[in-house]
């Protein structure tokens, strides 16, 4: 069981910004999903997550149709993401964030439970009572992660979490997402950086302008002619 | 002992105002924890002003049942206020406010039961100091104890960022109804402890001079500070008092004041007690 | 009888029109509500009153109290906004300033003048001869009203469009940080900004006292609160939006009166402003079109 998208079209007044989309997302699978600015990316998942109204298509998770259903009700069941953006709750500290992301469970986040998910998101040198805007970048990227680590997603959806970050920081996100797909949640990966979707990635899907162009492995994908002309213009050679 | 009772009568009127302005403060610091600058807290006032003096001036009504009674019209009137003003924010939700606390001011102006431009007098004395100060005492419990749950934690979250709030499973539109129900309600309350304590009331009590008064005293207490609020409402409504041997200088004084504490603490009273980040109750 | 009225909601409506534009340019500009513009509206209007008392023929007195009120708003920015800016208080607070701003203006205007209403003595605004087009009649001096401020919007209109310092206003107004990369000097182009916000919104003032032939220290009430429903129905930021709410609301207003709901017209102007903020959050013209003008 899993998430299913399934013919999603999004239209922007008269633009289409996503048409016949299909994907699935497994539980304990990183799937990626790459393709050139504007292709649609974020797009896609606002329209999972209750922010933009499908067009046609269906989304549904475990079975159960979630298109349609406000956006809170639609995080209630299961979906969590990060911001391309980072929005965090700045001006709060770290233990409100936590707790903003458990809100919708029973009950309180126990310190454990904190310690915890500061270690998954990998921050667990991070002090509960800082106030998250003023935590290094990094650091904040990773706090959305623990945030969304407490709601106890089955799905989680990061977008671009590795923007900004220098190349020993993308190498720990690596551990830090293969660690979370482990612990079984399906997680879909909006990113650039082609390194970090090789060695995260189960598999990838290619979005160009609001269709999807190509699916498969990463080492698949950097190959395929058509993705490369998608980012590059034709004649170029693989993808990095 | 005596010298406290001396100070009580010079002073009890400003006393029970500073009640009744606390009280105030808090029914508009409610919205703006939640990120809502809903401006109608002085029709809500208003509302339940005329509601309880009319039933205790015409139906002989005992004050704790006015009071009851006009703190439901007013919580009712807010909720409903709700639902047209919810995908507004910002200065466009404000201005709505306030073009219907005109809508009630002019109400009130035209409608025989509510006495018209003259207004509604011969209201029982009753709200003492002891009952005012009562009502205080439970709004602010009230409110410490709301402050525990997690429904404070959504105000907080919808005020800091309301598409990351959706995004954590809270349901805004709720939270927004029933915040601004919730400042209905304790407007309304000191709406009717203001009619019982004033000998007559007027449609210009309740109107945007009102308004912009509570606003000041919240902005200046600290926006989303509930104890600046009652600070900021303590204060302001001390200082034309205190200033009173200013004579004619003393209007002036009062908006130099007010705009030297404002430009020399822009987070308000309660930046001074206030250090790194936003505590919120988790 | 229609045309009369229409015709007396288009004179009130040039009227705030103006006055709505000073408001929207400032909140085009620095997304703040200027609570002190009512303040300015009135502090112009007995100020040409005392240039007219010391000789000055009307017009003059106009001109000079609509300069003032510039430097006034010059003057507001510096004391009250521009301190906030640098320290990044947020929309919120300088609000609060205006209010203290205006409390004073007010203390000062009632210290100066006294609390009774003044009157022009000169320029025979109370035998102004009556012209007759057809089916309607107006007075000299209020086609001269109407003349003045039509004028004035026309000039700011074309300030904005053609004019260095309009596209920097617009640049400003568009994105703040993106106008100060490219080089436009943000405090003189929000001072200038004032100058024009708040001269138009004295001139407003002025030709409200002239119509009414009426200088009082409450004056500025009644318009304070319709400026602001008619921002909203033009929608923030729009210069095009405040002008054109203003005659609507201008014609609302009149045909109110006409229909004999005068006691009522308040509620009704409101009432028109809730249901389109309701049915249309951003007015009829939007944020955006500050860049148009």
């Amino acid at each position: 069981m899993s998430l299913v998208l399934a013919d999603v079209g999004v239209r922007y007044g008269g633009v289409a910004a996503l048409q016949d989309v299909s994907l699935i997302v497994e539980r304990g699978h990183v799937l990626g999903l790459i393709g050139p600015n504007g292709a649609g990316k974020t797009t896609l998942v606002n329209a999972t997550t209750g922010l933009a109204p499908l067009a046609s298509g269906t989304i549904a998770l475990d079975g159960i149709r979630i298109d349609g259903l406000p956006p809170h009700r639609i995080a209630r069941s299961g979906i969590a993401r990060t911001y391309q953006n980072i929005r965090l709750f700045a001006a709060l500290d770290v233990h409100a964030n936590l707790a903003a992301g458990a809100y919708a469970r029973p009950g309180r986040l126990t310190a454990d439970e904190i310690a915890t998910l500061l270690e998954r998101a990998g921050i667990s040198g991070a002090d509960p009572g800082t106030r998250a805007g003023s935590l290094p970048y990094g650091d904040q990227r990773r706090l959305e992660i623990a945030r969304a680590l407490a709601a106890q997603p089955v799905v989680l959806m990061l977008d671009e979490p590795a923007a900004g970050m220098n190349p020993a920081e993308t190498t720990r996100l690596v551990e830090t997402i293969r660690a979370i797909a482990a612990s079984g949640i399906a997680v879909l990966l909006i990113e650039h950086d082609m390194t970090l979707v090789r060695a995260a990635c189960d598999s990838v899907v290619v979005l160009n302008f609001g269709e999807v162009i190509a699916r498969g492995t990463p080492a698949e994908v950097a190959r395929d002619p058509v993705v490369v002309e998608a980012y590059l213009g034709s004649g170029a050679e693989a993808l990095a | 002992m005596s010298y406290l009772l001396d100070f009580y009568a010079k002073h009890s009127r400003l006393i029970d105002q500073i009640g009744i302005n606390a009280i105030l403060a808090l029914s508009l610091s409610v919205s703006l924890q939640a990120g809502q600058l809903a401006l109608a807290q002085a029709a809500f006032m208003g509302i339940a002003a005329y509601v309880s003096a009319i039933l205790a001036v015409q139906a002989h009504w005992p004050l704790l049942a006015t009071m009851l009674v006009a703190m439901l019209a007013s919580t009712a009137v807010a909720a409903l206020l709700a639902l047209p003003v919810r995908r507004l924010r910002g200065v466009f939700l404000a201005i709505a406010t306030i073009g219907f606390g005109e809508i009630v001011r002019v109400f009130a102006n035209n409608l025989s039961i509510t006495g018209g431009a003259e207004g509604l007098s011969s209201i029982p004395n009753d709200a003492t100091t002891p009952v005012i100060y009562a009502s205080l005492a439970l709004v602010a419990l009230a409110l410490v104890g709301l402050s525990r749950t997690k429904f404070a934690l959504a105000v907080a979250l919808v005020r800091e960022d309301e598409h990351a709030a959706r995004g954590v499973g809270i349901d805004v539109g709720t939270v927004r109804i029933l915040s601004l129900a919730l400042g209905g309600a304790i407007a309304g309350l000191a709406g009717a402890l203001y009619a019982h304590a004033s000998f007559f009331i007027t449609p210009t009590d309740f109107g945007f001079q009102r308004m912009e008064q509570i606003l000041v005293w919240c902005v200046v207490g600290g926006v989303t500070s509930p104890l600046g609020a009652v600070l900021g409402a303590t204060g302001l409504s001390i200082l034309p008092e205190a200033i009173r041997f200013l004579a004619d200088y003393r209007e002036v004084f009062n908006g130099i004041i007010l705009l030297a504490v404002i430009l020399f603490a822009p987070g308000g009273l309660a930046s001074f007690w206030r250090r790194g980040a936003v505590r919120v109750n988790v | 009888m229609i045309a009369q009225q229409l015709l007396n909601g288009l004179f009130l409506g040039a009227v705030y029109a103006l006055f709505a534009v000073g408001y929207t340019l400032v909140f085009g500009v620095l997304d703040i509500l200027n609570l002190a513009h009512a303040a300015i509206f009135t502090a112009a209007a007995f100020a040409a009153f005392s240039l007219a008392a010391d000789g000055l023929p009307l017009p003059l007195a106009f001109a000079g109290a609509t300069v003032l009120g510039g430097i006034m708003g010059i003057l507001l920015d510096r004391v009250a906004f521009a301190p906030l800016r640098a320290r990044n208080a947020g929309t919120l607070v300088p609000l609060i300033s205006s209010i203290g701003v205006a409390i004073i203006i007010g203390a000062a205007l009632r210290g100066i003048y006294g609390v009774d209403e003044r009157h022009f003595t000169t320029g025979g605004l109370d035998t102004a001869p009556a012209i007759h087009l057809g089916p309607v009649t107006f007075t000299t001096v209020e086609l001269a009203i109407f003349l003045a401020a039509v004028v004035l919007m026309l000039v700011l209109s074309w300030t904005l469009r053609a004019t260095t310092l309009g596209r920097r206003i617009r640049a400003v107004a568009e994105d703040r940080v993106a106008a100060a990369l490219l080089g436009v000097d943000l405090e003189r182009t929000i001072a200038a900004t004032f100058f024009i916000a708040s001269g138009l919104g004295g001139a407003a003032g002025v030709l409200t006292a002239l119509e009414y032939n009426s200088v009082t220290l409450d004056m500025g009430g009644p318009i304070e609160l319709k400026g602001l429903a008619v921002i909203i129905l033009g929608g923030m930021g729009s210069v095009t939006g405040a002008v054109i709410g203003g005659f609507i609301l201008g014609a609302v207003e009149t045909l109110a009166i006409a229909f004999g709901l005068s006691a009522w017209r308040d509620a009704i102007l409101f009432g028109v402003m809730f249901l389109l903020l309701v049915a249309r959050p951003t007015g009829l013209f939007g944020k955006r079109a500050l860049r148009e003008a």
